[in-house]
């Protein structure tokens, strides 16, 4: 599975498990209207890092916090470049 | 003067009574004529007298001696850091060892044995002993809590102590409170006492415990989901099953009336510091709201969520000049463990230093454990903190399952899924574990407790 495709299964998969409506999954969707508040984004995060082995807000620390989707999964594609 | 020896003759059936160790026994009878101090009991007299033996039998026999004879006598539990012994030291103005390892550390040193020798100059107390328990917290050196005899024994009444033929057992070492209390049980009344042993494994001590006809059993919540695993678990034929030092939640409580029905069924809250503060024997977890602010000998309060209570049965003090004070200004001890009320009873949530903050929301790990361990299928579980760039922490568990955990897979994943669906349905979201995670076991600590890290 390519990054981008886990993120968005890990998107929907918690959005299931939460019970959250999610917005449509583009490129441009800001995070925060997404519908996922950020107790989801961190067990995203958390769950990104156990399957693709990355953490990159750990990582890079002055990186910018993503915007969009778009931002979200080039910060994941940067990082999982440079294992 | 009162000493533990006067009052244990007080109870009488000396003759029929006995302490049973791990590697050999002691009549108590045979205390009248013997000594365990190599006929060194008197060097020993107004005293402060350090006990570190590893041994239960060899500790229990010396504590049975020194009371009444030493000014203060530390107890150390047999896993004490030797780090710590010059601090715990300093701190009690120790003048005398009684061990069977660090010799030369006293200007007086001791060896104690439990081959009894001929008592030269007959028992007589002097003196009101200090007793000195050690808590350990996760790091750094021991607090040193003073009791007396007085304030050990408070809690032991007539009701509490069953006595004709009574033989009593514990999971813990008598050195720490929890133990200590069985110990003062079985001397007290007319009990004999099986001891444990730290190197023994769970299932030889239940197979020991049962042939000596152990009675009355005790151990906290992490030693019963323990022992429940073992096939020697059946084998204890015992009348009172009790459980304190953790909270024991409803599914231990269930599993433990399941295995032993016809036994009585207690669980204590108590502490070093604030002893015991009561037993509740009707089978459910938490404790009924009427007793908060009910007159008594054992006063208890709730301040900011947390149990406070003041009776004859705390501790007086930390020794040391730079120790805080135990009790505050109206003499109540803050026991730091958080209670919620939910109908007409509370319930014990998690210790105050325990929490986990989730995006700014708190998060007892024992309230999310009392609901895994209600699962069919789960033994026990630790919850646990997992650092987050997004909420500084999310909620993990750890499940150990009963029987054999079924391989990674559809079967083990839909289980995890029942498991945080369990959660789901009864604990706010930042609740609610974002992993499960199926171990084959938890670390106990040697005072049998769930070690949890970074609490």
């Amino acid at each position: 599975m390519s990054v981008k495709a886990e993120i968005l299964s890990q998107f929907e998969q918690v959005a299931r498990e939460q019970k959250k409506r999610l917005a449509p999954l583009s490129d441009d969707l800001v995070l925060l209207d997404s519908g996922l508040d950020s107790l989801c984004i961190a067990i995203i995060v958390a769950r990104l890092e156990d399957t693709l082995g990355v953490d990159p807000f750990n990582v890079t620390q002055e990186a910018e916090f993503p915007v969009t989707l778009a931002d979200f999964v080039r910060l994941y594609d940067e990082v999982v470049a440079l294992k | 003067m009162i000493s533990l020896w006067h009052v244990m003759g007080a109870a009488g059936h000396l003759a029929e009574r006995e302490l049973r160790g791990v590697g050999g026994r002691a009549a108590l009878a045979d205390l009248a004529g013997s000594t365990s101090l190599g006929g060194r009991l008197e060097e020993l007299r107004g005293r402060a007298v350090l006990l570190a033996v590893r041994d239960q039998l060899t500790a229990a026999l010396a504590l049975i001696e020194l009371d009444g004879v030493a000014s203060r006598l530390v107890v150390c539990p047999p896993d004490l850091p030797a780090e710590h012994l010059p601090f715990v030291m300093a701190t009690a103005a120790v003048e005398a060892v009684v061990g069977d390892r660090t010799p030369g550390l006293g200007i007086v040193d001791v060896e104690c044995t439990a081959t009894l020798a001929p008592l030269t100059t007959p028992r007589a107390a002097t003196v009101l002993t200090e007793w000195i328990l050690l808590t350990s917290g996760t790091t750094g050196p021991p607090k040193l809590v003073a009791h007396t005899l007085a304030s050990l024994t408070a809690p032991i009444t007539r009701g509490s102590a069953p006595t004709a033929s009574a033989v009593w057992s514990t999971f813990y070492d008598i050195r720490r409170y929890g133990g200590l209390q069985i110990f003062l049980r079985a001397m007290l009344g007319w009990g004999s006492m099986v001891l444990s042993s730290a190197a023994e494994p769970t299932g030889d001590f239940l197979l020991r415990a049962a042939a000596d006809g152990v009675t009355h059993i005790s151990g906290t919540p992490s030693h019963w989901r323990r022992a429940l695993m073992s096939p020697s678990a059946p084998k204890l034929a015992p009348r009172y099953v009790r459980l304190s030092g953790e909270i024991a939640d409803q599914a231990v409580l269930d599993r433990l009336r399941d295995v032993y029905p016809g036994a009585g069924l207690g669980h204590a809250f108590a502490s070093t510091e604030a002893g015991v503060a009561f037993e509740v024997d009707d089978g459910l977890a938490g404790f009924p709201s009427a007793r908060i602010g009910q007159p008594g000998p054992v006063e208890l309060k709730v301040v900011d969520g947390s149990l406070r209570i003041r009776s004859p049965r705390t501790a007086a003090r930390y020794l040391g000049a730079e120790a805080p004070a135990l009790r505050d200004g109206d003499g109540f001890v803050d026991t730091g463990d958080m209670v919620e009320r939910r109908g007409d009873r509370y319930y014990f949530v998690g210790r105050r230093d325990g929490m986990i903050n989730v995006g700014g929301l708190k998060v007892h790990p024992e309230e999310v454990e009392a609901v895994i361990n209600g699962h069919p299928h789960v033994r026990m579980s630790r919850v646990r903190t997992r650092k987050s760039p997004i909420t500084g922490a999310l909620v993990i568990a750890d499940v150990v399952l009963n029987g054999e955990p079924p391989a990674p897979g559809p079967t083990r994943t839909e289980l995890e899924r029942d498991i945080t669906e369990r959660c789901r349905a009864v604990l706010a979201r930042h609740k609610v574990p974002a992993a499960i995670n199926v171990v084959p076991a938890l670390p106990v600590t040697a005072g049998g407790k769930l070690v949890r890290h970074g609490a």
